[in-house]
């Protein structure tokens, strides 16, 4: 039975899932949706319905005024979609409310990740190993080139460039969903304690995380701010925010970026980063094939990234495997 | 070796020219010998290996990683180094003790031979982390490829020590990397370098602009400023050498030149090609246009030979016989400089003459009434002036002619680098084609990003943001409203450019927002100014 998954469709706009008539992270609306986390290149307007966990329809309802024909998912409750299938939604360790779905049907167990890491984040629950028949993963950072260092080390650099510079703020661009908060999060474990500054992009989703339980400390508008107060201190903007007119108001700021990118010197040489720090909501080369090995599936597809390294990767290991071409999925400022 | 690959990762990720040269200042000046001077050397080109090359590394890694996985991840990171050092697969136990020196990588890899080189680049691999493995394999295979020219590396040297660049420049030929004599000259430990006996490129003398000084001819000589390139020529032990503007050797493209310097000299002048622009129909010289077509050849055709001969207009001279003349004062030396001139082939080599012009108002008028275009203006030298290198206030000054004028409309603009990173302050436009109100269009003609104010560029930027009507990646195009007064030294066919001309040195020199885009100047104006 296993290799057969016929009731699973691999369509440009997403994943189908055939005798539910319901669709995974779909690029355009559709009648029903199971959403796996609330970045705009998974989750979009328009559904009729719309099904994912707690926190990422606060999310949607936020980001996209998703607000009609919602059905909350709690992990690991099972729900039943119709046509014999039922989803179970489980953390995937990537943002709050990130969720891999587990489908079952006619004896098959399918997982879609969605997007996912292994290592450690204070603002959501980790990735839980569940065996299955056919997993799709997704390829994000799936090169062996992408190793992520702890991310200890990295706030430890960014904590040394501050302190190196007085005079100067830190302005680290962070994706507003996810990233910004695990890099606030980590600094305040890190024993930072001093208030931290926030572009207008980030503070939206900043007091969302709070209301969800993430504790993020005191947290300022960057805005209308005198640039002495700002000499010292940690400024988080969106990446793109980064060279942009905006950075003009702050003391002449030392540019991080937080991206797993940020590995690749070039990279963050045309970012125009003066301090790379090497954080990633996805799971790198290691966490992926370690991920691969632990769930052990009978086959596996692999979906928006570099898929052909991971491809070669599950058949130098003898695991049937093949790439499918999604589109729509991008996340350059990861 | 940890330091210097934090240099590269500093200098890789710093844009602004002044923020390098901070950098590579600090490394110099805090790192010991004779670490520093193969920084240095890396930096500068100067590193060679024989039995390391890009393949060797190649070969390490196909040893390791699978070829497929290789081959894309290669691909994405654009860099066979970095993606090395990021594939290396690090050593089971992890290395203690401090990574090995720079000096001691020299010594290692310098005795090394070609069968014995792969293990002991990886066993220095396995002793680094990945910025380190990057900066070996960057060091080793002797190519750095970050953007740093030779030229900016001895700027910093010249900071770092606070001495002068162009002694710097002088003292540097000849010697061999590590530049431990170098390094003691410029930390005060020891007297320069013995440059004497060695074929050497010294820095060349330069002039300031003219602007509101009061000067008498009877204390300058005029000169007509020549528009080729300036060039060094050098003879010592039966070998000539041509060096140009920033020392670099271009022997190689004027063979010819290089050829007819038969006795030791050291002597500066005007490199030209054989035309009819500059200084008369015979023996005079072809536009920069024309010589522009010999720059930067590492071989020369006989046809070429033939087609656009060059010659050298010489003006000065540094070294006669072995007879250092750089001390004398200006007089002295041109007539020293005339007696050579019948000892040299005519056809290569003659006198810039000197303009008779009693005070600077007939000198103003001769200027003014220049009957070839392509003469950019006069030189006036102090006639008492020595030989020194570089700018010195009150000695020689240029004296422009007055900039040519075009009205353009302004149609792409591109973010500019360093403090002008979020402005759009690189203007490239345009001219009509015809008459605008009968359909002509806007072709481009220049491009400039330097002639305003600060104040201007906000406004600029601001003009620029306001009025785009496409994006090409970092380019706006704009809707061809606004009106720049452009300024230019002079203008030249060219067909490498669509509207089939090129400018010299544009800048903005006016914003006229006072004057409608269809009121700009026709490319016809343009090139009623071709020289």
């Amino acid at each position: 039975m296993a290799g057969c998954f016929t009731w699973i469709k691999a369509e440009p706009m997403g994943i189908r899932i055939v005798p539910a008539d319901a669709w995974i992270d779909p690029s355009r609306a559709v009648e029903r949706a199971l959403v796996t986390h609330g970045h705009a290149d998974h989750a979009r307007g328009g559904h009729g319905q719309t099904i994912a966990t707690p926190a990422t329809l606060a999310i949607m309802g936020v980001r996209y005024g998703v607000a009609e024909g919602t059905v909350p998912a709690d992990y690991h409750e099972p729900i039943i979609l119709g046509g014999g299938v039922s989803a179970t939604f489980l953390p995937a360790g990537h943002v709050l409310g990130s969720a891999q779905i587990l489908l079952e049907y006619a004896g098959e167990r399918v997982i879609v990740t969605g997007d996912y890491k292994r290592s450690p984040d204070p603002t959501c629950l980790p990735f839980a190993v569940t065996p299955c028949d056919l997993f799709i993963t997704e390829a994000t950072f799936g090169l062996p080139v992408f190793r992520h260092p702890p991310i200890a080390d990295e706030i430890a650099r960014l904590l040394a460039a501050r302190a190196a510079n007085p005079e100067r703020c830190v302005l680290v661009g962070a994706y507003a969903l996810g990233k910004a908060q695990r890099v606030i999060a980590e600094l305040r474990a890190a024993s930072w304690h001093e208030p931290i500054y926030l572009h207008g992009a980030m503070e939206t989703m900043c007091r969302l995380y709070e209301e969800q339980g993430v504790q993020l400390g005191d947290l300022r508008s960057a805005a209308g701010v005198p640039k002495t107060e700002l000499a010292g201190a940690i400024v988080i903007c969106p990446p793109s925010a980064l060279n942009d007119r905006w950075s003009r108001r702050l003391p002449d700021p030392l540019t991080a970026m937080a991206s797993g990118w940020m590995r690749v010197r070039q990279r963050a040489r045309q970012r125009g980063v003066k301090l790379p720090l090497v954080i990633s909501d996805h799971a790198d080369w290691d966490e992926l094939t370690q991920t691969i090995a632990e769930v052990n599936p009978a086959e596996t597809w692999i979906t928006h990234g570099r898929e052909e390294a991971l491809l070669r990767w599950c058949e130098l290991h003898q695991r049937r495997a093949r790439a499918l071409a999604l589109s729509g999925y991008e996340d350059e400022d990861d | 070796m940890q330091r210097f690959a934090a240099l590269l990762d500093g200098l890789l990720l710093t844009p602004s020219r002044n923020g390098k040269l901070v950098l590579i200042a600090d490394y110099l000046r805090d790192t010991p010998d004779p670490d520093r001077g193969w920084a240095l050397a890396a930096l500068t080109g100067a590193v060679d290996f024989p039995a390391v090359k890009a393949g060797t590394v190649r070969s390490l890694m196909a040893e390791r990683v699978d070829p497929v996985l290789w081959a894309l991840s290669r691909d994405f990171v654009g860099d066979t180094a970095e993606t090395a050092s990021l594939l290396w697969p690090e050593p089971a136990t992890p290395p203690t003790g401090p990574s090995p020196t720079l000096g001691e990588i020299v010594t290692a890899l310098g005795s090394t031979t070609r069968s014995a080189a792969p293990g002991l680049l990886a066993s220095l691999l396995d002793q680094l982390d990945t910025a380190g493995r990057y900066a070996l394999i960057k060091f080793a295979t002797g190519a750095l490829r970050i953007g740093i020219s030779a030229r900016l590396a001895k700027v910093a040297f010249a900071q770092a020590f606070s001495v002068a660049v162009d002694e710097v420049e002088e003292y540097w030929h000849g010697q061999h990397p590590p530049y431990g004599p170098l390094f003691q000259w410029a930390t005060g430990a020891a007297p320069p370098p013995r440059t004497d006996l060695l074929p050497l490129f010294r820095p060349f003398m330069l002039a300031h602009p003219l602007e509101d000084q009061a000067i008498s001819l009877a204390d300058y000589v005029a000169e007509w400023k020549w528009d080729g390139i300036r060039v060094q020529l050098v003879h010592v032990n039966g070998e000539t050498r041509v060096y140009s503007r920033g020392g670099d050797e271009i022997s190689a493209s004027f063979p010819e030149i290089a050829a007819a310097l038969p006795f030791p000299a050291v002597l500066d002048g005007e490199l030209l090609v054989r035309g009819n622009q500059q200084g008369g129909e015979a023996g005079g010289a072809a536009s920069f246009n024309a010589l522009q077509q010999r720059l930067g050849r590492k071989t020369v055709s006989k046809a070429m030979l033939a087609e656009a001969p060059a010659f050298v207009r010489l003006y000065d001279v540094l070294i006669d016989e072995g007879e250092d003349l750089r001390g004398e004062p200006w007089t002295t030396r041109r007539g020293r400089l005339e007696a050579l001139i019948p000892r040299l082939d005519p056809a290569r080599f003659d006198l810039s003459e000197t303009i008779a012009a009693t005070d600077m108002d007939s000198l103003a008028a001769i200027r003014a009434g220049a009957r070839d275009a392509a003469i950019e203006g006069v030189m006036l030298k102090h006639r008492a002036s020595p030989y020194v290198a570089g700018r010195r206030s009150g000695l020689w000054y240029k004296w422009k002619r007055e900039p040519l004028l075009v009205d353009c409309v302004l149609m792409y603009a591109q973010r500019g680098s360093g403090k002008r990173s979020s402005f759009y302050s690189d203007f490239t436009f345009g001219c009509w084609d015809g008459d605008p109100d009968a359909g002509a269009e806007l072709l481009p003609v220049g491009k400039a990003y330097f002639g305003f104010t600060d104040e201007e560029l906000k406004w600029l930027d601001r003009h620029v943001r306001q009025h785009t009507v496409a994006k090409f990646g970092p380019v706006r195009e704009t809707d061809k409203s606004l009106v720049f007064e452009v300024a230019f030294d002079s203008v030249h066919a060219s067909k490498r450019h669509k509207s089939g001309v090129a400018m010299r040195f544009p800048r903005i020199n006016r914003i006229r927002q006072d004057k409608p885009a269809h009121e700009a100047d026709r490319l016809d104006a343009l090139l009623s100014m071709v020289t």
